[in-house]
């Protein structure tokens, strides 16, 4: 084996090494330039439409959004709330949905018939359908001995009937993508089917969609501001109060760019996980 | 090695047949195996050595015939498989190994799970064969990070570290590199001297000649012949084996 510090490039090397550094340089330029281009026209596009002016003032006016900014971060504080408690929801009922999908015994049936109606029903309908329906829905049965339900918990309750159903085809998938022979090895181990589940197949299928799992989470972030229709005083609801007394429209934009804040790392570290994740697949090819 | 009590087979089987749809893949077989020996199970691909196996280890419902584990039948409907499963070890011809654990944890897994055992002792148990195997440094290594041979040794010892009544390897070379193939043999060889009871498919005839104390020649899902090691080889009677052994062994 011959020793790395002691390695000259050829001049062919050189020259090859030479060209692609200027190939690099260039593109470089090419592209700053016409992204600054690009910014230039669409900018002058806007402000020369000729009702630039009246939309700048109503929607980016500096006061309203510094007196709307505490409310809206208040709202968003109960987003968050919500956020929180329909991730686990989501995470339990989906993993059950399923778990009762992958059962073969003919006794279970009826749970895989339910879990399949389930996941098909709630992948078809509008969340906002389904928000309307448990948030008026719910308390108009008034259950008794339940009392005043809070508009966070029937939010809740929507959001997660709904994402359960996304968040359940996702994991069986991954259920599914861990090799038979994995299940077979456990069982001939003498591992019972439900220690096979949770020992070996499952630890594999959530690593294996966590991916997919982490896009959930980010589209589920921006939809719990959807529980503003139900009269929560989330971060959007406090934004249309702020936007009905001020008469302008930035608090929108302020309530817009907070969930966007709060998105980003998340929307990073789904980014992360899938580039880790497919950097591994990679070497697990190439063996 | 102690003698062997002829009245009293380790694993018996009378009649196994297995049929696929209107496919007979096996029609009736007949097999015993006593403490401690080891009987390989040849035949071209195809022949059923796999489903022969599968069917011991209650994987595959059987279509008809009995099968007994020391004295006890284990092929009645209400049997607990899973119980069962716990005194049949079995390995594949490969993807054995469960690729979120360590090595260590593969071979624990079961010993805490099924046997019951504490972290300390099953710990104790797999680095005592992984150090036997000379993977011991490997102990905390996940499965990718190994070779083939060095995967399937494990996969091995997993099952061998349950102490099984009997075990089953199906074909445990061959998906392996053929430098690989020699040290999962001398492993098998090396539980032969521990008295591991164990029945194998296999396509390495000189190996079979070597450690087997009976071979079988199933083809075509029947038992063409069968005798001890030596003789087998050396005396093919039946047609069909001169053929098979002939093809194997240029
Ligand atoms: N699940 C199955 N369904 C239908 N046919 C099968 C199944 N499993 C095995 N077979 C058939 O049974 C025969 C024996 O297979 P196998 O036991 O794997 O043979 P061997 O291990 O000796 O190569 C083959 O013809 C195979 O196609
Ligand atoms: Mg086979």
């Amino acid at each position: 084996m011959s020793d790395i510090s002691q390695f000259k490039p050829s001049a062919a090397e050189l020259e090859r090494r030479r060209f692609r550094a200027q190939k690099r340089s260039r593109s470089i330029m090419v592209s700053l330039v016409s992204t600054l281009a690009f910014g230039l026209v669409a900018w002058f596009a806007l402000t020369s439409t000729p009702g630039w002016s009246r939309v700048n003032a109503s929607f980016f006016d500096w006061n309203t959004a510094v007196t709307a900014f505490p409310k809206v971060l208040d709202g968003l504080w109960l987003n968050l709330r919500v956020l929180v408690f329909a991730a686990i929801g989501v995470l339990i009922f989906g993993l059950l949905l399923a778990l009762m999908r992958t059962l073969r015994n003919p006794v279970f049936f009826p749970l895989r018939i339910f879990s399949r109606a389930y996941v098909d029903f709630f992948r078809g309908l509008p969340l906002i359908i389904v928000l309307y329906l448990v948030g008026f829905g719910i308390p108009g049965l008034r259950l008794p001995g339940v009392g005043r339900i809070s508009t966070e918990l029937l939010g809740v309750i929507a959001l997660v009937l709904t994402y359960s159903a996304y968040v359940a085809e996702v994991f069986r998938a991954g259920i599914e993508s861990i090799h038979p022979s994995q299940r077979l090895a456990a069982r001939s181990l003498g591992l019972s089917y439900s220690q096979s589940m949770r020992l070996v197949v499952l630890p594999q299928a959530i690593r294996r969609v966590a991916p997919p799992l982490m896009n959930d989470f980010v589209s589920l972030q921006k939809d719990v501001g959807l529980i503003s229709i139900l009269g929560a005083i989330d971060a959007v609801r406090a934004a249309q109060i702020q936007v009905a007394i001020s008469a302008n429209f930035t608090p929108y934009l302020v309530a817009g760019l907070l969930f966007v804040l709060l998105a980003i790392p998340s929307i990073r570290f789904a980014d992360r996980i899938t580039e880790k994740f497919a950097k591994r697949e990679q070497v697990g090819n190439a063996l | 090695m102690s003698e062997i009590d002829w009245n009293n087979p380790r694993l018996k089987v009378r009649g196994l047949r297995k049929h696929f749809d209107q496919k007979v893949v096996l029609g009736g077989v007949d097999l015993e195996i006593y403490p401690g020996q080891i009987v390989a199970l040849i035949g071209s691909s195809g022949s059923g050595k796999s489903t022969m196996l599968r069917c011991i280890n209650l994987i595959e419902t059987i279509s008809d015939g009995q099968i007994w584990l020391e004295g006890e039948d284990i092929s009645v409907a209400a049997i607990d498989q899973d119980l069962v499963r716990r005194e049949i070890g079995m390995v594949f011809q490969s993807y054995n190994l469960f690729a979120h654990l360590s090595i260590l944890d593969n071979i624990t897994l079961a010993l805490r799970n099924v046997q019951g055992k504490t972290k300390a002792e099953a710990d104790k148990i797999a680095l005592a064969w992984l150090d036997r195997i000379g993977l011991a440094d490997k102990a905390e290594s996940y499965p990718d990070k190994l070779s083939g041979g060095q995967q399937q040794r494990t996969a091995i010892v997993r099952a061998v570290a349950l102490n099984p009544k009997v075990l089953l390897l199906d074909e445990v070379t061959s998906a392996l590199d053929p430098e690989l193939v020699g040290e999962v043999l001398e492993l098998i060889r090396d539980l032969k001297q521990t008295g591991t009871t164990i029945i194998m498919a296999t396509h390495e005839l000189s190996f079979a000649r070597d450690v087997a104390d009976w071979v079988v020649f199933l083809d075509k899902g029947v038992v063409a012949e069968e005798g001890e090691a030596a003789e087998f080889f050396a005396n093919p009677k039946n047609q069909r084996t001169k053929e098979f052994l002939s093809r194997l062994q240029r």
